[in-house]
């Protein structure tokens, strides 16, 4: 009788909210669902980035400057065969650092999307998995597509290499997750990431094994290529390809990219924490 | 009596710290179910950070705390599950379509495919933005937006709706089509909790509300309660050409137990405002123009505060 008395009273009390939690895996798998969502639409802007760069390496490098190289290339391997499964860390390994900079800066700093998402019953940690999700598939497939044009210019020389795609997509989320904890703590310029691209990523792509072994290094600087993610991911690639990866340096290597990564993991959840939930 | 219920959101002696500020400084809040209950004051007072601890995204200093009858440290996704929140700023994905930005984040709330659709449909006539469905989110008008984030902050169908200065920024019309859509979210039985610095925003949609200034709650009550405890019934403005008001102001100070002195104005708090424009003239008063009005929660909060809400 309240209405007729007060007609701002509320009507009726509301059914029960139809939200509810999602387990840790569902929710990294829904953040997932949103970049595909969004990858549906956006695709087409993707395609030069993420597959454009080890093909065009694979081109210069193996075709055009491989033709001049006729020696020190180990195995008696064309140089175009010997660099073709290492492009596929050093591609992901490109790949996985571009998509944890600049495509997840904005999500705190600009669009603000994370906050939109963490006000749902989506975790920090659940976002960050779904991210690192995404990153992941993203590296299958640009190195799926990679390995298409490799093998259609005779630089495969077995089954082994998709073993090597596998060990790439490793290397290059060992490092996306010490890179994506920085993409969640910088400031919205993203100086920062220049500096990850021009010192970390680009001496890794020319000393860290992928176009000679770095044996040629004077040995007082291989220590630095042995901490670099991208020589085990280069290690273990060209072993899987070539069949000269033994089990225990396998572990070994896995084992870095493993360490890397749980670092990365662990200082990510915390700055996606305190980012988004202060 | 609605009090006898459950609290919804219950607050006692809450405290934010962030370093060495503290942006709420010991509050104690109990909102009802079925209610419209408001955080009134000025940018700062500690609005937005109580909003984002009683929305589970920011964890309280100190104080106790109780959301849906349960706590935000603990229960945090439960609790978020069950709410909608409205940000001060839209965040929505640009790079997406209207109907896209509703189902996505439904999803988050662990809602079928099947049932996002269905809402996201509802939705958008609710928003009035059934047009707009497969168009990006970029071009949308402000007001535009803003609905769709309205909208969205409903795809779980939310027991307690947080509205963060829901019309900031927006034009009259929009702004009365965004409190039609409140006012109609509580009819069926939504609890709001609505942050604004707008007293017609205030009056308009809360049935219970608090002042903050500082970090602290000054006054609490209904509109109507704060206005009669604080304010006279009538207040007679007086504006000046400039220069003139400081002489003005010593005729004029023993007509009412109360005179605020604003940079363009004298505020005189009466009962009968035409009777003190009456006396203010016979003091020998000359205004360049004056205004007889109700009092509002401006008044109200000038005189808790000393200070207008906005500057």
């Amino acid at each position: 009788m309240t209405d007729v008395l007060n007609p701002t009273a509320p009507a009726r009390t509301p059914p029960r909210s139809t939200g509810r939690p999602v387990g840790s895996c569902r929710g990294a798998l829904l953040v997932l669902e949103t970049m595909w969502t969004w990858y549906r639409r956006n695709w087409k802007a993707t395609v030069f980035s993420s597959v454009g760069l080890p093909v065009l390496y694979l081109l210069a490098m193996g075709l055009g400057f491989g033709s001049q190289v006729h020696s020190g290339v180990p195995g008696g391997i064309s140089y175009l065969v010997y660099i073709a499964p290492a492009l596929l860390p050093a591609g992901a390994i490109q790949t996985a650092v571009g998509e944890c900079t600049f495509p997840v800066l904005p999500g705190f700093a600009w669009s603000k999307m994370y906050f939109g998402v963490s006000a749902t019953p989506i975790t920090p940690g659940q976002l960050l998995f779904g991210e690192l999700l995404w990153v992941g598939s993203r590296l299958v497939v640009s190195g799926a597509a990679y390995l298409l044009v490799a093998l259609a210019v005779g630089a495969v020389t077995g089954p082994g290499i998709l073993l090597s795609l596998v060990f790439g997509v490793c290397a290059g989320l060992a490092l996306g997750a010490p890179v994506i904890a920085l993409a969640a703590s910088v400031d919205s310029d993203g100086r920062a990431f220049n500096a990850v691209f021009r010192f970390v990523v680009l001496p890794m792509s020319l000393f860290a094994g992928t176009f000679f072994p770095i044996t040629q290094l004077p040995a007082w600087i291989r220590p630095v290529a042995w901490i670099t993610p991208m020589w085990h991911g280069t290690e273990l690639a060209r072993g899987a390809e070539f069949g000269t990866l033994g089990i225990g340096p396998a572990l070994v290597h896995l084992g870095c990219l493993a360490l890397v990564f749980t670092v990365g993991v662990l200082l990510a959840r915390w700055r996606f924490r305190v980012r988004l939930t202060s | 009596m609605t009090s006898i219920a459950a609290s919804l959101v219950s607050a006692t002696g809450l405290v934010k710290r962030f370093g060495s500020f503290t942006a709420v400084d010991g509050i104690d809040i109990d909102v009802r179910p079925g209610e419209a209950f408001g955080f009134l004051g000025p940018n700062g007072a500690g609005k937005s950070s109580t909003m984002r601890m009683v929305a589970c995204v920011s964890p309280r200093s100190a104080g106790d705390l109780r959301v849906l009858g349960m706590d935000p440290d603990l229960d945090g996704p439960a609790i978020r599950a069950r709410i909608g929140v409205v940000p001060q700023s839209d965040i929505l994905d640009n790079e997406l379509t209207v109907r896209q930005n509703l189902q996505v984040y439904g999803r988050y709330f662990g809602l079928s495919r099947a049932h996002v659709r269905a809402k996201a449909t509802e939705l958008l006539a609710f928003a009035q933005l059934t047009e707009r469905g497969d168009d990006p989110v970029e071009p949308l008008s402000g007001g535009m937006k803003r609905r769709l984030t309205i909208a969205r902050s409903l795809v779980n169908d939310p027991e307690l709706l947080l509205l963060d200065e829901p019309t900031t920024g927006l034009d009259p019309q929009a702004r009365h089509l965004l409190w039609d859509r409140l006012f109609r979210l509580k009819q069926d039985g939504v609890t709001l909790i609505i942050t604004t610095h707008y007293m017609d925003e205030a009056e308009q949609l809360c049935d219970r509300l608090v002042v903050m200034d500082g970090g602290r709650i000054v006054a609490g009550g209904t509109p109507a309660e704060l206005i009669s405890r604080y304010a006279t019934r009538e207040v007679l403005e007086l504006r000046f050409v400039p220069g003139e008001q400081a002489a003005a102001l010593t005729k004029v100070r023993t007509l009412t137990e109360r005179i605020e002195e604003l940079p363009d104005r004298l505020l005189l708090y009466t009962a009968n405002g035409e009777d003190t424009l009456a006396a203010a003239h016979h003091a020998g008063v000359r205004p360049q123009s004056s205004l007889v009005r109700r009092s509002t929660l401006e008044d109200v909060f000038l005189r808790l505060t000393g200070r207008s809400l906005v500057d």
